[in-house]
C-alpha cells in the first residue's frame, strides 16, 4: 500500500487580472486591479480520503478546486497528484493522468448536454480514453456504470431534460466513473438538490468511495454536509486556509475563530432557538482584503499584530490553525 | 380572542390546460395569528410559493385560484380587483423575496424606492417620507442609514440588499410579511443575522410573518409553528417543536432524517426513494403513498385530510381513522 499522499498542493495561489479594458484605463486613468482569489493554499489529500474544502461564496474554494483538476493555471504554488505535477505541461497533458481525475460539477442542468442522450455523455469518456475493444463493450461498460448509480440501464437513450435534477446528477456522476478515476473533485454536488434527493447522491457517493476505492476532495459551503462525508477539512476565508483539521476534532474543537462563528451561524434543529453569541459583518470585498489577517474585521480576539501582519499555518494537536490569537494562547 | 391576521381555507390553486386542469394546491388551510411566524416548508416543486403568490394576489396567468378563500384580519381578499389588490400590497401585506436584486430597480437609490413606497402608503410626505425611511434602514440594522440612503442597490452586500427589502416591506407598518426563501440566497453567516432580523421584528411590531423556504434549519430557527407540504397539500401542521422532534408524517418523517447533522455520526442518511410527481402524474389516493416505506391498505385509493394528532394535525391514514366503507370507496 503506497502511503504518501495522493494529492499534494503547495502554497497554491491564483490572482485574476480583473482591470477594466486598456482604453478605459488610459482614457480615466485607471490602475490595473487584480484579484487575489487564493493565497498559499497546502494540504494534502491521503489516498481512499474525503477532504473538504467549506467556506462562504467568494472563500476561493472553487478556483483551488479548478487549479488541482487543470482547468485554470494557478499564479504559484504546484499541484503534484500521485509524483506527477500538473503544472508540468508536458507531464499533466499527458492521458494517463487526466483520466485518474474527474469531476462533478453543482448544477447538473449545466453539465450536461442537453443534445446528447445520457448513454452517450457517459460513454464519451470511454470512447475518448479507448477503454474498450467495441461498440458491445462500450455498452455493456455504459449499461453497468448506469446501475452502479441507481438509474435503470434503458434510461440511456433518454435526454438530459427526461431525468430529474437527482437523476442528472447521477448521470454527471456515472460520467465521472466513466474512465475509471482513483480521485473525483466535487464542486458543491448536491447544493442544487433537494434534501431528500441529496441523501440519496450523498450515501450513493459513500457506497461508490467503498466499492471503488475513490479519493474525493468534496467543496461546500454546507457544514452539515462536510460533516457527514469528510475524513478531513479545510476551512477557507477570503482565499486563504484558516484551519485545517480531522473533521471529527474540527466540529467538536473548532479553533480559529471564523471556524467558531461559522459552526455557531448554522442553524440547528434541535430546539437552540436563541444563539449564544451573534454574528457580526460580511466578508470583505476580495478587491481590497484587509491588511494582516483577513479576518480581523470581524474577529472580537483581534489586536494590534492581528491587523498587520497575516499570520501563518501552525500546527495545534491534530490541527493545523493560522491565528496569532491561537499561537499566542489568547483563546 | 381576534381574528388570526392571515386565514386561507381550502384554497386551491391550478393551472387549465386544453384538456386537463392541473392542480398545484389542493385545498389547503392555516392560519398565522399576529406576531406568530408560520414556517411553509417543502421540496421544489411542493407548491409553497404558489401558495404565498396566491396569498398576494400575485399568480402569473395562467395560473388561477380554483377555490377557497383567503382571509386578511377576517376579510376576503381572494375576489378583489387587481387594483384593489394593489393596495394591499405593500400597505397590509409586505413582500421579501429570495433575491433582493428583483425587488430593487438598480436605476434608483434605495432612498427613493422607500419613500416612494412610503408616500404611497402612508400619511408620511416629503421630508417626513424620507425620515421615515432613514429610521426604517436604521431598524433593520444597516449601518450608517443616514450617508447609504443615496446609494444604489448594487453598492451593497447581498446581506444588505436584503436589509434594504426588508426595510421596503415594512415600510407601511403592515400586518403581514410574506417571505419567500429570504435566506436561501445568503451565506450562512449573513442567513443567520436575516432570521435574527426577521424574528425581532415578528416580536416588536407583532408583524405575522409566512416564512417559506426548503430549509428546515430556517424553520427550526425562526417559526413557531410549521406547515409541510407535499405535492400540493399540507401533510403535517404544528408547532415547530412536535414536527421537527416527533413527525408524525412519513414524509416529514423521512424529511428531518435525510438532512445531515452537525452532531451526529450516522453512517449513512435516512433516504426517501424516487422524488417528488409531476403536477400531471399526482398518485391517486395519498400522494406520497408510492415513496412511503409504511404504506397499508387505504393509501392508495382514499386521500386521508388533516386531522388532529397528538398536539398537531397530520393528514396520513396512520393517524386518522379510516372510514369504515373504505373497501367499498371508488
Amino acid at each position: 500500500m503506497n502511503l504518501a499522499p495522493l494529492v499534494q498542493v503547495d502554497s497554491l495561489g491564483r490572482v485574476f487580472d480583473v482591470s477594466r479594458p486598456w482604453l478605459e484605463r488610459v482614457t480615466q486613468r485607471l490602475a490595473r486591479q487584480y484579484l487575489v482569489a487564493a493565497t498559499d493554499v497546502t494540504f494534502s489529500i491521503a489516498r481512499r480520503e474525503t477532504f473538504a474544502l467549506v467556506g462562504e461564496s467568494g472563500s476561493g474554494k472553487s478556483t483551488i478546486a479548478r487549479m488541482i483538476v487543470g482547468l485554470i493555471p494557478p499564479s504559484a504554488g504546484t499541484v503534484v497528484i500521485d509524483g506527477i505535477s500538473m503544472s508540468d505541461r508536458a507531464q499533466s497533458a499527458s492521458r494517463q493522468v487526466r483520466k485518474r481525475i474527474q469531476m462533478v460539477f453543482q448544477d447538473p442542468y449545466a453539465s450536461l448536454d442537453p443534445r446528447w442522450r445520457a448513454a452517450d455523455i457517459i460513454a464519451e469518456p470511454i470512447r475518448e480514453f479507448d477503454l474498450t475493444r467495441s461498440r458491445a463493450a462500450t455498452n455493456a461498460r455504459v449499461n453497468e456504470l448506469l446501475s452502479l448509480v441507481g438509474l435503470d440501464p434503458v434510461d440511456g437513450v433518454k435526454y438530459p431534460h427526461e431525468f430529474s435534477g437527482g437523476q442528472r446528477q447521477r448521470i454527471a456522476i456515472a460520467r465521472a466513473l466513466a474512465s475509471e478515476p482513483e480521485f473525483i473533485v466535487c464542486d458543491e454536488p448536491t447544493s442544487a438538490l433537494d434534501v431528500s434527493v441529496q441523501a440519496q447522491v450523498l450515501n450513493l457517493m459513500r457506497d461508490l468511495q467503498d466499492r471503488l476505492g475513490l479519493t474525493y476532495l468534496l467543496i461546500s459551503h454546507n457544514l452539515a454536509v462536510v460533516r457527514h462525508m469528510a475524513s478531513r477539512v479545510g476551512v477557507m476565508y477570503l482565499g486563504r486556509v484558516v484551519e485545517i483539521a480531522p473533521a471529527k476534532e474540527l466540529f467538536r474543537n473548532p479553533r480559529h475563530p471564523y471556524t467558531r462563528m461559522l459552526l455557531d451561524a448554522v442553524p440547528h434543529l434541535d430546539q437552540a432557538q436563541e444563539r449564544q453569541g451573534s454574528v457580526e459583518g460580511e466578508i470583505p470585498n476580495p478587491l481590497d482584503p484587509p491588511k494582516g489577517c483577513p479576518f480581523h474585521p470581524r474577529c472580537c480576539h483581534a489586536n494590534a499584530r492581528c491587523r498587520t501582519e497575516p499570520p501563518a499555518m501552525m500546527a495545534a494537536g491534530s490541527a493545523s490553525v493560522s491565528c496569532h490569537a491561537v499561537e499566542e494562547g489568547r483563546i | 380572542m381576534s381574528a388570526p391576521v392571515l386565514s386561507v381555507r381550502r384554497l386551491r390553486v391550478e393551472f387549465p390546460r386544453r384538456h386537463e386542469t392541473l392542480v398545484a394546491v389542493n385545498d389547503i388551510s392555516f392560519d398565522i395569528a399576529r406576531g406568530e411566524v408560520l414556517g411553509v416548508v417543502g421540496e421544489s416543486g411542493a407548491g409553497k410559493s404558489l401558495t404565498g403568490n396566491a396569498v398576494i394576489g400575485l399568480l402569473e396567468p395562467p395560473g388561477r385560484i380554483g377555490g377557497g378563500e383567503v382571509l386578511l384580519t377576517g376579510e376576503r381578499i381572494d375576489r378583489l380587483s387587481p387594483e384593489a389588490m394593489r393596495h394591499i400590497r405593500g400597505k397590509r401585506i409586505g413582500m421579501v423575496f429570495q433575491d433582493p436584486l428583483t425587488s430593487l430597480n438598480p436605476l434608483y437609490r434605495i432612498g427613493r424606492q422607500l419613500v416612494e413606497t412610503i408616500e404611497a402608503h402612508t400619511e408620511y410626505k416629503g421630508a417626513a417620507a424620507r425620515r421615515r425611511a432613514i429610521g426604517l434602514l436604521a431598524e433593520v440594522g444597516l449601518p450608517a442609514a443616514e450617508a447609504r440612503i443615496d446609494n444604489y442597490p448594487h453598492q451593497f452586500s447581498g446581506g444588505m440588499r436584503q436589509r434594504v427589502v426588508i426595510a421596503l416591506a415594512l415600510a407601511a407598518d403592515p400586518e403581514l410579511v410574506i417571505a419567500d426563501e429570504p435566506t436561501t440566497a445568503l451565506d450562512v453567516s449573513v442567513q443567520a443575522q436575516i432570521i435574527a432580523l426577521l424574528k425581532r421584528i415578528c416580536r416588536e411590531r407583532g408583524t405575522a410573518i409566512m416564512l417559506i423556504t426548503h430549509d428546515m434549519g430556517v424553520i427550526a430557527e425562526a417559526a413557531d409553528r410549521v406547515a409541510v407540504m407535499y405535492a400540493g397539500r399540507i401533510v403535517e401542521i404544528g408547532a415547530v417543536r412536535d414536527v421537527i422532534g416527533r413527525p408524525l408524517h412519513p414524509y416529514s418523517a423521512g424529511l428531518m432524517g435525510s438532512i445531515p447533522k452537525l452532531d451526529s455520526d450516522l453512517d449513512r442518511l435516512v433516504q426517501i426513494s424516487g422524488s417528488m410527481p409531476r403536477l400531471t402524474s399526482i398518485p391517486s389516493g395519498c400522494a406520497f403513498h408510492p415513496r412511503c416505506p409504511r404504506i397499508f391498505e387505504p393509501c392508495a385509493k382514499l386521500r386521508p385530510d388533516l386531522a388532529p394528532s397528538g398536539q398537531s394535525h397530520v393528514a396520513c391514514w396512520l393517524y386518522n381513522k379510516v372510514p369504515t366503507n373504505a373497501e367499498a370507496a371508488p
